[in-house]
């Protein structure tokens, strides 16, 4: 339940945004969050963006998801 | 690489530690973690993690889980959730709402709050009922949907809030003689919503206290936060989750559930009644709480069972210790909500014994 995915906005309309990481994008409401703008990135959580994260910190965690996905994939070979 | 190192040098000098600790977590995604990364066979058993009441599905009292299950046999109403709660079994092992939809109810899985507003204004027809389940961090969601559904004048939208507050079962916890908590491993995404500052009230109870997040190095980082605490006898609340949680939390999302909703007495499953422990609707939103066309009738109390989840929930047994423990109970067979959850302690022990 408490798993939250780091996305990068792409776009934003009102409440509404869609975030992006590896390719996937997905729809995303932006109501706990009070000021935020395209490339920025933030911790979504259920369909919400709960938090804006650094940029590094993002890109650490959707690398650590990638590294998990490789040695799934790898173990499933 | 540089991260498993660290993480290594840190449980060597954690495990330098003799004396004994008790140290709890009140996050069903935490308590998974551990089991999976293997703490507790790593760290030495001088600390003694404990599972308390984090998984708000295994929380939620049986009474709900009945009410739900009769509410989606209703033909007139579509019952939308999250996830975990389609498998939980109420008073008895066959009230679930896997079993209603297999009875003909209209039951669906949503990821967010605001996917069961789109089934409300693609079914005006139906009442659609979503079941707000979760602590601080999934409240603001359902105030949002509640919100919208205003705006949109969606009158057959409705909530049933089960969401629930996580310091009165803390406070609870520390004040039972039985239990003895030294640490607390904090939630990090509800500390995302009620900031560093909503664990400070730790420092009554002389309870050291770290907010962590949810990969192995951050759990460890926590953990050897509270040892350091207990031994300097330092009770301030730390923040071990700087890239998500701020030291006043995400003021919007909070006063979003100021806003919508009232605290309440509400029953734990396993631990009966907390003081003011539950999110519920206020009176101006009537109009979109089901609980008010719908009233639940006989707040009863639980009935008597081999189940031990509530030992369990309260960190008094590991699940191990269950007499109905893998050999009754396991995830085919679920007998309790810490079994059936993926969230919850047994289930997790279980996959990762």
């Amino acid at each position: 339940m408490c798993l939250g995915i780091p996305l990068k906005i792409i776009e934003i309309d009102g409440k509404n945004a869609v975030g992006e990481a590896n390719g996937i994008k997905r729809s995303i409401r932006i109501d706990c969050i009070s000021d935020i703008a395209i490339g920025e990135y933030v911790m979504v959580h259920a369909g919400f963006a709960l938090e804006k994260m650094s940029k590094k910190d993002a890109l650490d965690t959707i690398d650590a998801f990638s590294e998990v996905e490789k040695a799934i994939n790898a173990d499933e070979k | 690489m540089n991260n498993i190192m660290l993480v290594k040098e840190k449980i060597k000098s954690i495990n330098e530690l003799t004396e004994k600790i008790n140290i709890m977590e009140v996050c069903g995604t935490h308590t998974t973690a551990i089991s999976k990364f293997g703490f507790r066979d790593v760290l030495s058993h001088n600390i003694n993690l404990i599972s308390g009441p984090g998984c708000p599905v295994c929380v939620t009292s049986d009474v709900y889980i009945d009410y739900i299950y009769e509410l989606s046999l209703n033909r007139d109403i579509i019952i939308t959730t999250y996830g975990d709660m389609i498998r939980v079994p109420g008073s008895s092992p066959h009230i679930t709402l896997e079993n209603a939809k297999a009875l003909g109810a209209d039951v669906r899985m949503v990821y967010s709050s605001m996917d069961a507003l789109k089934i409300a204004a693609n079914n005006t027809n139906k009442k659609v009922v979503f079941i707000g389940i979760g602590f601080e961090t999934t409240t603001p969601y359902s105030a949002v949907a509640v919100r919208e559904s205003e705006k949109l004048k969606l009158n057959n939208f409705f909530l049933l809030s089960l969401h629930k507050k996580v310091e009165p079962v803390m406070r609870t916890l520390l004040e039972d003689k039985t239990i003895n908590i030294d640490g607390f491993l904090c939630p990090g995404h509800v500390a995302a919503v009620i900031g560093q500052k909503g664990f400070e009230f730790l420092q009554e109870y002389n309870c050291a206290g770290a907010v962590a997040g949810f990969e192995a190095d951050e759990i460890i980082d926590g953990i050897e936060s509270i040892i350091n605490d207990i031994h300097n006898k330092d009770y301030t609340i730390k923040n071990k989750y700087e890239r998500v949680v701020r030291k006043d939390g995400n003021i919007l999302a909070a006063s979003l559930i100021d806003e919508f909703f009232d605290t309440r007495n509400d029953i734990w499953r396993g631990m009966g009644e907390v003081k003011l422990s539950g999110f519920k609707l206020k009176e101006a939103f009537r109009a979109h709480d089901i609980e008010y066309i719908y009233p639940i009738k006989n707040y009863s109390e639980e009935k008597k069972s081999a189940c031990q989840c509530g030992e369990v929930l309260k960190g008094k047994i590991k699940p191990f210790e269950c007499k109905l423990f893998e050999k009754v109970c396991n995830p085919d067979n679920p007998v309790g909500p810490c079994m059936v959850s993926g969230e919850g302690s047994c289930a997790a022990y279980y996959r990762y014994r």
